[in-house]
């Protein structure tokens, strides 16, 4: 894997040079084709707005690619692509990657970005006191170098084909030290926007930056509302409120939208797996034959209807269809409960058995659960449903003392196959064959090499079944009609608007 | 002087009340599992990470320091700052109080409004049409949850009808006027069932007044029956109708969270819905305690009220 640096523009992908094209000017992704304001809804607000500390997703949905940026970035097709580097080298070794820095780059409190702001960034992801939550992607970093201010260095002390990948996640934004400290409250980054305001408990208002490296925006003013009620979300949407939201988490009241003019709507694909994880350290969910039966006895499309209204795509391993690894595998246990009954008392159960279900406050949780434990007793399995308040009881009792049975969450992380190879993680699963497999994805020196990996991981996990893999989450869009350029899928949990605009 | 000293004793009794209350608050908030440091780094943080941030926020500490560190803030007036906002907490409160004051203000005075004039009417023709309505009234008011009402209200009056705005809260900055009209609905979905409860608490007490025998005496040296109603009757059935205003304070303000949330309000609901679910704790117990507070406040200014309704009692300790 060797790319050159000299030829600035070439990059990981072709698809990746020709964006790189587009940002360095030739065509102005952010042409300001007519002005306009956008406010959409954001389900959850966020404790602080900088995707650096704490848990990423909520304020990344707010502010990442609005208001902050990385060195590379994601797009909406899931595909890396340069931002605040032009290109990059990596070493023959992986060991060491080369950016080239994008000159004339300014912050929005007027502070330059150059190699010594990115050294900063990254060491501050690595501190000993780093509140990232995502710190452990980045481990991977030895070091840090600024030999001038448009190269940056990085010495790994092991090869990660994923870093780049990483270094284009919210967790990773560049930020700048005088205003580091300060950014969960007044976020000051590179991006086409910049905050106005933060009224806490109701909206984000954002405006154009006229400084923006990429030229203005379309939008004059961007704002977040923050609306937790599905019910409360129709009528904002139906009272003109609002212009859209990205991930309207009511499928049943969607369908009201797509025959009304007023708006448009996009059913995409998200990166959430809903997966109902076992205790595999815990009888009998440590015996390989008693989770195949338990996932054979589950429809899985009828389920994704009963609980998504028909929304959502079946899985059958930890990917989903928004991945570019992801494959249909949900033929290795399909639904037969009489094959299902077989194999339970081929495992000792004939008679079935009973175990609890803690199932989190969630509304797609608690139906999934109830559709679960009707199917469990076709094959005489008895679920014994608990709720579990989230996030906070359930952080604690499963998440960190796996203190259960059986649960059921949807993983929102691109690329998180890896928490299978995790060790301590609440599913307890043992497999060193799989852990070598993510190890040799790390390693992997070729882009197909990679692929062959993850490929490789989940088929592993199809035939292990260290929880039901039950579907992935779709991702609806309601938007107001007129307004395009707006992320259909989600890749990456976001609400990027900065390609945002509208049109008669 | 007997009032002083009675009000002495009832500032002694409200601080003592205060301080077992914070200590069970602090006791039973500490007890739900739960730790905000983890809650606020997500399922992929590491552990040295939730460290970091435990020492940060000052979570690593022994319990009984926390208590006497809150306590002791309280006190001088430092609140705390909020784990997952990172703000001082008086501040987050005073915003959120900017919205819920005067939401629960104006409920109060619609039911007000509502069930004393209904509330005496009824009670003034037993079974007649109006007492039929009232009691209707109040019997759908009390088995109708407040947040039912406020989803049927934006249904109809924001949505059907377009009348008012469906929710959300433009901020007193955008105008009185803007900031009272997002709070015309929730604060009519907020007082339907609290008048009901008074409506039924008026009527009783009027027909109960009205068949003492002083009202029967005025009747008798030739009082109209409105001007004995309004002289003799309804001031000495005030008494039953302000000891459950009083009481309803409480429910008021549970039914506050709901309304707000239904609303998207950002009031003190809300504030306190979130801080409990993201286990921000030092949020949620100055929250209650501030709760607790204006409980204790109301029902003071009950008792101060009912000498003045009645001044029979004053002078009595």
């Amino acid at each position: 894997m060797f790319f050159t640096l000299r030829a600035t523009f070439q990059t990981f992908t072709r698809s990746a040079s020709a964006a790189a094209l587009l940002a360095a000017g030739a065509l102005a992704p952010h042409a300001a084709l007519a002005a306009g304001s956008v406010s959409f809804i954001q389900a959850v607000e966020p404790a602080g707005l900088d995707p650096t500390e704490g848990s990423p997703v909520a304020a990344g949905q707010v502010t990442w690619q609005n208001v902050f940026e990385g060195l590379v970035t994601i797009d909406r097709d899931g595909v890396l692509q340069p931002q605040l580097a032009t290109g990059w080298d990596i070493s023959e070794d992986g060991l060491s990657y080369t950016f080239a820095l994008r000159p004339g780059v300014s912050f929005h409190n007027g502070a330059a970005f150059d190699s010594a702001v990115a050294k900063f960034s990254l060491e501050r992801i690595l501190a000993e006191d780093s509140t990232n939550g995502q710190k452990a992607l980045y481990s991977v970093i030895d070091s840090v170098e600024a030999p001038d201010p448009a190269t940056l260095v990085l010495h790994l002390s092991h090869p990660a084909s994923d870093l780049l990948y990483w270094l284009g996640f919210p967790a990773a934004v560049m930020v700048e030290p005088g205003s580091a400290e300060s950014n969960g409250r007044t976020p000051v980054g590179t991006g086409p926007f910049k905050l106005d305001e933060w009224r806490q408990g109701d909206r984000v208002i954002m405006s154009a930056f006229d400084g923006y490296w990429g030229g203005a925006p379309a939008l004059d003013t961007l704002t977040a509302r923050f609306i937790a009620d599905p019910q409360a979300q129709v009528a904002a949407l139906r009272s003109g409120q609002v212009d859209g939201i990205a991930e309207f988490g009511a499928p049943e009241l969607f369908e009201q939208f797509t025959s009304d003019k007023g708006f448009t709507t996009h059913v995409g694909t998200g990166e959430m797996e809903v997966v109902a994880g076992m205790n595999n350290a815990k009888p009998p969910f440590d015996d390989v034959r008693v989770r195949r039966a338990l996932m054979m006895a589950v429809d899985r499309a009828l389920l994704v209807e009963a609980v998504k209204s028909g929304f959502g795509t079946p899985i059958g391993s930890h990917f989903s269809p928004a991945s570019p690894f992801y494959e249909d595998l949900t033929d290795a246990f399909p639904y037969d409960p009489e094959a299902a009954k077989a194999l339970l008392a081929e495992a000792g159960y004939a008679d079935g058995f009973e175990f609890t279900f803690k199932v989190p406050t969630r509304t797609y949780a608690q139906r999934s659960a109830e559709v679960l434990q009707a199917y469990f007793a076709q094959i005489d399995v008895t679920a014994k449903i608990e709720s579990s308040d989230f996030p906070a009881a359930w952080i604690q009792d499963v998440f960190k003392d796996t203190n259960y049975d059986m649960t059921i969450i949807g993983h929102a992380e691109p690329l998180d196959i890896n928490i299978y190879a995790r060790h301590p993680y609440y599913f307890n699963y043992e497999n060193p064959e799989f852990d070598a497999t993510i190890a040799e994805i790390a390693e992997a020196a070729t882009p197909e090499a990679r692929a062959e990996g993850y490929r490789a991981a989940q088929e592993l996990l199809a035939q292990d079944v260290p929880a039901l893999f039950l579907y992935s989450e779709p991702k609806l869009g309601i938007w107001k009609s007129g307004l395009t350029g707006v992320w259909e899928n989600g890749p990456v949990p976001a609400n990027d608007m900065t390609d945002a605009h509208w049109v008669e | 002087m007997p009032a002083l000293k009675k009000l002495s004793r009832q500032i002694g009794g409200l601080v003592i009340t205060l301080w077992i209350a914070s200590l069970v608050i602090f006791l039973l908030i500490e007890a739900a599992p739960g730790d905000a440091a983890s809650i606020m780094l997500g399922t992929n943080a590491a552990p040295d990470t939730v460290a970091a941030l435990r020492s940060e926020l000052g979570l690593d500490r022994p319990l009984l320091w926390r208590y006497a560190g809150w306590l002791g803030g309280v006190l001088s007036g430092d609140l705390g700052t909020s784990y997952t906002y990172g703000v001082p907490v008086a501040g987050l409160i005073a915003d959120r109080l900017a919205v819920t004051v005067p939401l629960t203000l104006i409920a109060t005075l619609l039911s007000i409004l509502i069930s004393l004039p209904l509330g005496v009417w009824a009670a003034n023709r037993p079974n007649g049409p109006v007492d039929t309505l009232a009691s209707l009234f109040s019997q759908v008011g009390i088995a109708v949850p407040n947040f039912w009402i406020g989803l049927l209200l934006i249904l109809g009056v924001a949505l059907g009808l377009g009348w008012l705005t469906p929710g959300g809260f433009p901020g007193w900055q955008a105008g009185i006027g803007a900031a009272f009209e997002a709070l015309i609905l929730p604060s009519i979905a907020l007082a339907v069932p609290q008048s009901a409860v008074l409506t039924r608490v008026t009527r009783a007490a009027v027909i109960e007044v009205t068949n003492e025998d002083f009202v029967r005496t005025a009747r008798a040296k030739g009082l109209s029956r409105g001007r004995a109603l309004w002289r003799h009757t309804v001031p000495n059935a005030l008494l039953p109708v302000v000891t459950m205003l009083g009481l309803q304070i409480p429910f008021l303000i549970s039914g506050a969270v709901l309304v707000e949330n239904v609303f998207t309000l950002p009031g003190i609901g809300t504030l306190a819905y979130q801080a409990l679910s993201q286990r921000d704790l030092i949020v949620v117990q100055n929250v209650v305690l501030m709760f607790t507070l204006i409980v204790m406040v109301v029902n003071l200014i009950v008792d101060a009220l009912y000498t003045v309704l009645d001044p029979r009692l004053r002078g009595r300790v």
